[in-house]
């Protein structure tokens, strides 16, 4: 016998994804805080834990555009050294053409921009795969970072491009406004991935990209506005950059390349696409950050937390599979 | 009076394959055709290049006697063509109602409208009396019949003109298979025509005003139900030849 079941409550897009992913994450963050907070005396001080924040902002911004990237199945290996071109091009128009502040950040906001929509038709037209495009990227940007900059750091920025460097006082606690842009960032993508239809394109597009197609979603579309999107991300990571150090630094950018993998994955986004949550990256951005933090307070060389990370990095995409598999 | 859908001299290649040569099909207005044929004879092939998955190297398309232009699956739907294709083109991750919904979602301002895209997807999917618990888990964690009812509510919702059903209920038990019988009945008293795929010959027969069968990419002949025994179709089918006095457009 089969009869009409009655509407079940609504449930937000959060409670229909699989918890175990954001779970995961959770818990080794909790873990974690408690056994450096027991273990020593500084770690949980305010002004310690708004420093992590402040050594996760960067990591954390790039990771909101990796993530869409690979939530549609997509990689992107150039996200950090694009960011430094970007700087470059931000410090050396203010510094040495003398553009005005804003015009010189919308200028390098610009070049990443470009650098993420290349990405796109690379793959969306010409369709090959993002990891061959963005590692070709990877090195391009790299060398047109070092060339235009003719490998010098350049220094004496205008304070606008410092802006994201100036702090917001609570009591004690100091908090820049390079973090709460980052907050900002990861709720004003949570609101459109799980709120919007474009976000829930992005998903489908990401989980099966054929069933997409045939539905009358233009994938390939899809796909291109989220390299560029992610470009423009990189953009606005690279203010940041240049307002924490102060200066425009052609070395910039290398570990987040990769790092900003990792904080993806450890925040439980599936490297298949299509699953994963936006503040799932926070959180493994913030592990990272915990991670290093720690180790520094208890004396323990940084050596040992590149093997933790990676270990955990297997097991995060390990968790996936598992996931995987059983649905 | 104009069919609602002429496809004529439809060929279509894939690498050495040739899927379709010189196919003509058409469906007036309240007509089921049945398509038949073997495996890989080029029946979704056919219906793909009508729903804007594949692109034909030649050949035309008519929609109410003018020629269109199909490109891609939007330019499909834009023409009041829907469809339930065989691999049913769901979106493994989302939920029911997302994939009733999806690419056409409904929103109040920028937000999603999840509330009355439940209700309207219960609505439809009621309708073909199948028992989905609930629409809110992602339909990998369905059962075949109710991720095939999910798909048929997708294409019945938007009110097509033409809906193509690619072996629709293949995955259905008999109950559910004679709701969407009637289902087909009364969108056909709407005057929606519908091309009709399925393995079941029987099911095909009941339904359809015309059968379409098809063998090794071409079109075997077209000859209308009453006309034929179910033995007479088999021969078509199996050798690819049409009777003299069937022979029908
Ligand atoms: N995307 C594709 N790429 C290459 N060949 C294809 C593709 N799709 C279909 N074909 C080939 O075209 C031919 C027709 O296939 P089609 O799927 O249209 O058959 P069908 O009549 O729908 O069969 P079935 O009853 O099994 O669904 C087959 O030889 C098949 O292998
Ligand atoms: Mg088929």
């Amino acid at each position: 016998m089969t009869q009409p079941a009655s509407i079940q409550p609504k449930k937000s897009f959060l409670e229909r994804l699989p918890s175990l992913s954001i779970l995961g994450p959770v818990v080794a963050l909790v873990f974690m805080t408690a056994f450096f907070g027991f273990s020593t005396t500084t770690f949980f001080t305010s002004r310690n834990l708004s420093q992590i924040l402040q050594q996760v902002m960067i990591v954390g911004v790039i990771g909101i555009g990796q993530t869409l990237v690979i939530l549609t199945a997509g990689i992107d290996l150039s996200c950090g050294v694009v960011m430094a071109f970007g700087s470059i091009v931000m410090t050396k128009f203010a510094v040495e053409y003398g553009v005005p502040p804003i015009l010189a950040i919308f200028a390098g906001i610009a070049a990443t921009t470009l650098f993420g929509f290349i990405n796109g038709i690379l793959i969306t037209r010409v369709k090959l795969p993002p990891f061959i495009v963005t590692l070709g990227m990877l090195n391009i940007a790299t060398a047109l970072t070092l060339i235009y900059s003719k490998s010098q750091t350049i220094s004496g920025v205008p304070d606008a491009l410092l802006f994201f460097g100036n702090t917001l006082k609570f009591g004690e606690t100091q908090i820049t406004y390079g973090v709460i842009l980052m907050l900002a960032l990861f709720t004003l993508t949570w609101f459109i991935l799980s709120e919007t239809a474009p976000g829930r394109h992005l998903y489908a597009v990401g989980n099966q990209p054929e069933a997409a197609r045939l539905t009358g979603i233009p994938t390939d579309r899809v796909i291109l506005v989220v390299y560029t999107v992610a470009g423009l991300i990189y953009g606005i990571a690279a203010w940041l950059l240049v307002s924490r150090y102060t200066v425009g630094n052609p070395n910039a950018g290398q570990t987040e390349n990769l790092e900003s993998i990792t904080a993806v994955v450890l925040g439980g986004t599936s490297l298949f696409g299509g699953r994963g949550m936006i503040f799932g990256t926070l959180l493994g951005a913030i592990i990272i950050g915990v991670l290093a933090s720690g180790f520094i307070q208890m004396g323990i060389p940084s050596t040992y937390q590149l093997l933790i990370t990676g270990a955990l990095v297997i097991l995060a995409v390990a968790t996936d599979q598992f996931t995987k598999r059983k649905s | 009076m104009n069919p609602l859908i002429e496809m004529k001299n439809i060929s279509l290649r894939f690498g050495g394959n040739q899927a379709l040569s010189d196919v003509s099909i058409n469906l007036y207005p309240g007509e089921v055709v049945g398509l038949l044929g073997h495996n890989g004879a080029g029946k979704s092939t056919l219906i793909k290049v009508l729903s804007g998955a594949y692109k034909s190297d030649s050949g035309q398309i008519f929609v109410e006697g003018s020629e269109v232009k199909i490109n891609n699956p939007q330019d499909s739907q834009r023409h009041g063509i829907e469809t339930i294709y065989q691999s049913l083109a769901l979106a493994d991750n989302l939920d029911a109602v997302a994939n009733v919904f999806l690419g056409r979602e409904k929103i109040n301002g920028v937000v999603l409208d999840e509330d009355t895209m439940e209700i309207e997807a219960r609505k439809v999917l009621d309708r073909l009396r199948v028992k989905i618990p609930s629409l809110r888990v992602p339909v990998s964690n369905m059962s075949g019949g109710q991720r095939q009812t999910v798909a048929i509510a997708r294409a019945v919702y938007f009110k097509a003109k033409v809906l193509i059903m690619d072996e629709p209920t293949a995955a259905l038990g008999p109950e559910e298979t004679q709701k969407v019988g009637e289902l087909i009945k009364a969108l056909k008293a709407e005057g929606v025509g519908i091309f009709l795929i399925s393995h079941d010959l029987h099911d095909v027969a009941d339904l359809s005003d015309r059968l379409t069968v098809m063998k090794n990419g071409r079109v075997v002949g077209t000859v209308n139900t009453k006309d034929v025994s179910e033995d007479e179709v088999l021969g078509m089918i199996i050798a690819g030849t049409t009777p003299k006095h069937l022979a029908n457009k």
